[in-house]
């Protein structure tokens, strides 16, 4: 009985083909629990905190500096609850961050752009890519006496120096991205039929993306750093107060209490940003594509 | 490269292009997919656009398993409530049920391969080309994949192109085998299998056919050594 035969032998079969996928799919290994994550990242850098404010402590009650130079942990977190309680501290933090933040969307565009003129013109990549590159190299701290001449003591001025300081990456950051592609991929699309605009909205700019939100994220970093050596060296009461000059007003007054408290605000707004905005989208698309647990 | 390639494929047939490295079959197959042109004569594809497989799965890693064959169907045009029952479709059609959903690291091997057979079956081509897909597998899988193949094969009426360099692959599958030469890639011999569907790779038909090859294709890899 012909039929029968058949019957039995696919069914035979697809057991056998589901028997060797139970074997051979790839067993991912259990996400840990929150005591196990407690343990393996939360508690060590507690550890490390607490012994760094206990060395601190160690350092003001030898008098290893004289106390105007080295303030207590606690002169330095009285001077934070001060500065946070008049205003000062938020009202920095709210015109750095607007400013980071505008900068940083400027950066976006102008380095989305020229990352994409890049690629697609050998020519041009050819031309300015090893200056491009090089650029990252360049502290952007450099920019600022330049950026003062042309746009005097401006938010113009500020503006120029995070530009300078975080297009090169967010353009290098897409080439890499484009870089990255397998060309097998491309042939995929060509097999299917998707034409030119097709390929580059289903195949190329999703096999991009990773590289490129790692260069939006030295991106960011980079808006920062260039923001805060902008805002240090540029003064002008039009300009208002941001975290920068709260740091050098700090310098001028001699009080250290302030730098510190100044450099600590700096850091975890820069930390924060980088955590809540920038780590999450990169771990989603990591995720999804296997490449991260 | 290639040389005075001339053959024809059937409707519904299934025939094995067999050769060394270095023969061009890769580069005949991408031809025939209309991936480049040829510096003189003609491919003649009377069923449109042909499907074609890769050795590498090469599924787009950020889609589903489900969104991989969804994305052959948008290449079609095909609407968006329709993809989705077609795509079950397919998947059902190589032993994937209910997996649409898995990513593709998530797969094994065998699965992903599976998965980019549905995907070609979703070009609804006449015509399945197919360059070495299962060389990366393992043995066993390898078999249950033959075994799918010819099964689909069969069912749909499909004309398939097989590109190896497994002799007893080609003979395993094949209606025809078509025996390549290297530097020029040339046909040199072609041989029927007449023994009928589902054979096993390992029945005495097989080897034996399998042997005779063998010796014709050493032979002329031979040519090749001074």
């Amino acid at each position: 009985m012909p039929v029968d035969d058949t019957t039995v032998a696919a069914q035979d079969h697809r057991a056998f083909e589901a028997g060797l996928d139970a074997l051979e799919a790839p067993t991912l290994p259990p996400r840990p629990g929150p005591g196990a994550v407690f343990l393996r990242s939360v508690l060590p850098p507690i550890v490390a905190v607490v012994t760094f404010i206990g060395l601190w402590q160690l350092a003001y009650s030898t008098d290893l500096k004289p106390s105007y130079a080295l303030p207590s942990p606690l002169d330095v977190f009285w001077t934070l609850d001060q500065t946070i309680r008049d205003g000062r501290a938020w009202d920095a933090i709210s015109i750095s961050v607007s400013r980071g933040a505008l900068g940083f969307l400027a950066s976006l565009a102008v380095g989305t752009v020229l990352g994409l003129a890049m690629w697609r013109s050998r020519w041009l990549r050819a031309a300015i890519g090893p200056f491009v590159s090089g650029l990252q190299s360049l502290p952007s701290v450099a920019w600022v006496p330049a950026a003062i001449i042309w746009f005097g003591l401006s938010d113009a001025a500020i503006y120029a120096v995070v530009l300078l300081g975080a297009v090169p990456s967010i353009a290098n950051g897409l080439l890499a991205g484009f870089d990255q592609v397998p060309p097998l991929l491309d042939k995929v699309g060509r097999v299917l039929g998707l034409g030119t605009v097709g390929r580059i909205r289903h195949v190329l700019l999703p096999a991009a993306l990773p590289g490129y939100l790692a260069g939006l994220k030295q991106g960011w970093a980079f808006s920062w750093r260039s923001l805060m050596a902008a805002e240090l060296i540029t003064y002008s009461p039009a300009l208002g107060i941001g975290l920068g000059q709260l740091l050098n007003i700090g310098r001028e007054l001699n009080a250290m209490d302030l730098v510190i408290t100044s450099i600590f605000v700096i850091l975890v707004v820069g930390v924060a940003i980088e955590l809540l905005i920038f780590a999450p989208l990169e771990r989603r698309v990591l995720r999804t594509r296997g490449l991260t647990h | 490269m290639l040389d005075r390639i001339d053959f024809d494929v059937a409707p519904g047939e299934f025939v094995c292009l067999l050769g060394a490295s270095g023969c061009g079959k890769s580069t005949l197959l991408s031809l025939i997919a209309g991936l480049g042109t040829p510096t003189s004569g003609s491919i003649e594809v009377t069923v449109g656009r042909p499907a074609l497989m890769f050795q590498e799965p090469a599924l787009l890693p950020w889609l589903t398993a489900a969104g991989n064959v969804e994305l052959a169907l948008k290449a079609r045009r095909v609407g968006r409530r329709e993809r989705r029952t077609e795509a079950e479709r397919l998947l059902t059609l190589v032993n994937l049920t209910g997996q649409g959903r898995k990513r593709v690291h998530e797969l094994s091997g065998g699965m992903r391969q599976r998965v980019a057979l549905a995907r070609a079956l979703a070009q609804d081509s006449r015509l399945l080309l197919m360059d070495e897909p299962f060389a990366a597998l393992d043995a066993i899988t390898r078999d249950a994949l033959h075994e799918e193949l010819i099964r689909l094969w069969s069912e749909q009426g499909l004309s398939v192109v097989f590109v190896t360099h497994n002799v007893r692959e080609a003979v395993r599958l094949g209606q025809r085998v078509l025996l390549m030469s290297s530097r020029p890639g040339r046909i040199v011999r072609e041989w029927r299998v007449e023994m009928t569907q589902p054979r096993a790779i390992e029945s005495p038909g097989v080897s034996a056919l399998a042997t005779e090859i063998t010796h014709h294709l050493r032979a002329e890899i031979s040519r090749h050594a001074r």
